[in-house]
């Protein structure tokens, strides 16, 4: 994988979006095997209608993934400095999640130069799920 | 209301391994394309020692170390009433298939907002490997309403 050029970036600049697919009662089942997360709100309806909930809806961590997907996919892991979400909202069952980030600041810090990178995780209605930042070492 | 005197408590130190099945299942349950997230071959071409362990993995693996719903009563948050609020990762080297992570898990803050409304409880976890290298911190801020 190529690293992004620390020089040719420009604040303002996007990161390619993420697009996985519906979120799915299956892909709800993977990511609480995979994850260990068998918390029976994601996966359980009977739970989930017993505490209230419409429905089962997916785990904040995996939209997080997904965010995690995106950077991954853009510079080489061991670049990434730091990742930080906070879950603003629900992602329900069946939702259509769109990950996007947008380089807020360039700065030298530790020596290293490093971009700041602002995240997000919206449903199909352009709901916010997650917003978050990130800080990645470039060259 | 959750109790002050969590605060600086720890809630131990656990060990994981960190399989190579278990990095591929997760691989497959993000939609993962990547492959040096799913090929070996793909990650030793590009570097890697073995599959890397992905940026929120780390989290998962804290989770399985703990076992969170045990973590939760120990608290005594009620688990139908919680939601993760936040997440944030420090990263300072990377971790691999094959490596085990030490987790060592303290309590670093309890507070309350809304009038007593919400509880916040935050988890902090520093992780180290089996060389004693510092691969990351993690801090969880969940979230329980008391309406």
């Amino acid at each position: 994988m190529s690293l992004p050029a620390f020089d040719k970036l420009a604040v303002g600049d996007r990161l390619p979006a993420l697009k996985p697919p519906p979120i799915s009662r299956k892909t709800l089942a993977l990511y609480a095997g995979a994850s260990a997360d068998h918390h029976p709100m994601h996966i359980d309806l009977d739970y989930a209608r017993d505490a209230g909930a419409p429905d089962v809806f997916a785990h904040g961590m995996l939209s997080a993934a997904y965010v995690g997907r995106m950077l991954t996919d853009w510079a080489p892991q061991q670049c990434i400095r730091s990742l930080a979400v906070r879950f603003t909202g629900i992602m329900q069952l069946h939702a259509e999640p769109t990950c996007s980030g947008e380089i807020v600041d360039k700065m030298i810090e530790d020596g290293e130069q490093r971009v700041r990178v602002a995240l997000k995780c919206v449903d199909q209605h352009g709901a916010n799920k997650i917003v978050g930042e990130a800080v990645i070492a470039l060259d | 209301m959750l109790d002050q005197n969590l605060i600086g408590q720890s809630l131990g130190t656990r060990s994981i391994a960190v399989e190579p099945g278990r990095l591929r299942f997760f691989a497959k349950a993000i939609g993962e394309t990547n492959p040096i997230y799913l090929d070996e071959a793909a990650a030793r071409a590009a570097g890697h020692p073995a599959l890397p362990v992905p940026p929120t993995f780390l989290f998962c693996l804290e989770i399985d170390a703990f076992d969170s719903i045990g973590t939760a009563r120990l608290a005594r948050l009620d688990e139908s009433r919680v939601l993760h609020g936040e997440q944030r990762f420090a990263y300072h080297a990377m971790a691999y298939a094959g490596d085990t992570l030490t987790f060592d898990l303290k309590v670093a803050d309890v507070y309350q907002k809304k009038g007593g409304a919400l509880d916040f409880l935050v988890k902090d976890s520093r992780v180290t490997n089996q060389h004693g290298q510092h691969i990351a911190d993690l801090r969880a801020i969940v979230v329980q309403r008391n309406d």
